[in-house]
């Protein structure tokens, strides 16, 4: 028979391993981190045409990541992209109203991503608001197409 | 031909009834289970022998997977400049598949045929009728520990198992290939998700640990009491589990991750 107090130690290291790979798998894997609601307000922002934008995608301003894609749906008055678009509070009250949203990749094949550039009008964005002056994504099969369109109207 | 007919049908028919005795099976010694705290100290045993004496096995795998998936992914990547892409290759293909599946197919050829030797074994030497006798209920005192046991041991060896080879996929792609460090553990953070790829790896071996602990259990309990009929249940265990394993995983991934 074993030791009843060797096994009772063993599994109690078995399950504490467990727990340590999971938290291991949690941080450092996925890079969960703890974000609650109130350190970021929404903003939304009308598209037409997100390419390859996903909800998580980054939000950065002047390349520094502020914030993440909350949520993507169509808006079916007007057939247009509406992302809602959370940012860090830290920026609630500072950026002016008339910032620009543009959806750009991250090198020839990358990801999408949101850049933001701040106006330069006096009254701030908070929670809720709308992004007005946007940029949809560059398609590159749509350029390379208008310029063979029009290299070859010459 | 009518004869051909009728064998199919009989095995047919015996297969059908076995389902229903392992359904029955289960059922039954995980009703009521634990009346006390005696019965916990039982479960306690039985994930120290299936779970804690597994863990070199799974370590040591764990940690040679994850260093030969660096290795090749880091040959095929090199090649497209995108050798920075290696931690979320590693990550992703270990949380996703490989974890639980290696882990399962493992678990199944080391506690599983374990367990099912040593009940049959017990029945064998009709030690389970002898407690029955003295009116201690076999499928509780035996069977419903280790099914709980396996059930809990599974999940974690798996977790552990991904833990060390994004650990050994670290080792080779970051201290002996050169990848950058920190672009490793970055590009795997923006790519694996918490809920999508390691929970559902989590949920998957969940799935196997409760398909293959059944199994083993089952075949232990269900043998023809002779050592043919042990030796016999021990390999039909491995090789049930682990095609069981491989077709589940099929479908869970299909459930699971196709709509991306």
């Amino acid at each position: 028979m074993r030791n009843q107090r060797w096994v009772e130690v063993a599994v109690g290291g078995f399950m504490l391993l467990g727990v340590l790979a999971l938290v291991f798998m949690a941080f450092k894997v996925s890079g969960l981190a703890w974000e609650s609601d109130r350190d970021s307000f929404k903003v939304d922002a009308y598209f037409g045409d997100i390419g390859g934008l996903k909800t998580r995608s980054k939000v950065t301003l002047a390349g520094v990541t502020v914030g993440r894609v909350a949520s993507i749906e169509l808006d079916e008055e007007w057939f247009e992209a509406r992302v809602v678009l959370e940012l860090n509070t830290s920026l609630e009250g500072k950026l002016s109203s008339d910032t620009a949203a543009a959806i750009q990749t991250a090198g020839l094949l990358g990801d999408n991503y949101i850049s933001l550039t701040p106006g330069i009008e006096g009254s701030t964005l908070g929670e809720g608001d709308t992004l007005k002056d946007t940029q949809s994504a560059l398609i590159l099969e749509q350029l390379i197409n208008q310029f063979i369109s029009n290299s070859s109207g010459d | 031909m009518l004869d051909g007919l009728a064998v199919v049908g009989r095995k047919t028919l015996l297969g059908v009834a076995a389902l229903g005795r392992s359904g029955v099976f289960l059922l039954q010694s995980l009703w009521g289970w634990p009346q006390s705290w005696k019965a916990l100290r039982l479960w306690v045993d039985q994930v120290y022998s299936i779970g804690v004496l597994s863990l070199i096995i799974i370590l040591v795998s764990g940690l040679f997977i994850g260093m030969v998936l660096a290795l090749q992914g880091y040959t095929i990547l090199v090649d497209f400049g995108a050798e920075q892409a290696l931690g979320q290759m590693v990550a992703l293909s270990l949380t996703r598949e490989l974890a639980p599946v290696v882990a399962a197919l493992l678990f199944a050829g080391r506690a599983g045929s374990a367990l099912t030797a040593e009940i049959g074994l017990m029945k064998a030497t009709e030690q389970l009728s002898s407690m029955e006798m003295i009116g201690v209920d076999p499928l509780k005192r035996i069977v419903a520990p280790r099914l709980l046991a396996g059930f809990f041991a599974l999940p974690l060896l798996s977790l552990v198992f991904a833990m060390v080879g994004i650990s050994g996929g670290w080792m080779v792609g970051v201290d002996w290939l050169g990848v950058d460090g920190g672009a490793f553990w970055s590009n795997m953070q923006a790519a694996v998700d918490f809920r999508g790829d390691i929970l559902n790896g989590v949920i998957k071996s969940l799935v196997f640990a409760f398909v293959v602990t059944w199994i083993a259990v089952f075949q232990g309990y269900d043998l023809v009491p002779t050592s043919e009929g042990i030796s016999r249940a021990t390999t039909k265990t491995v090789v049930y589990s682990s095609l069981v394993v491989l077709g589940l995983d099929f479908i869970l991934t299909a459930l699971m991750f196709s709509n991306i």
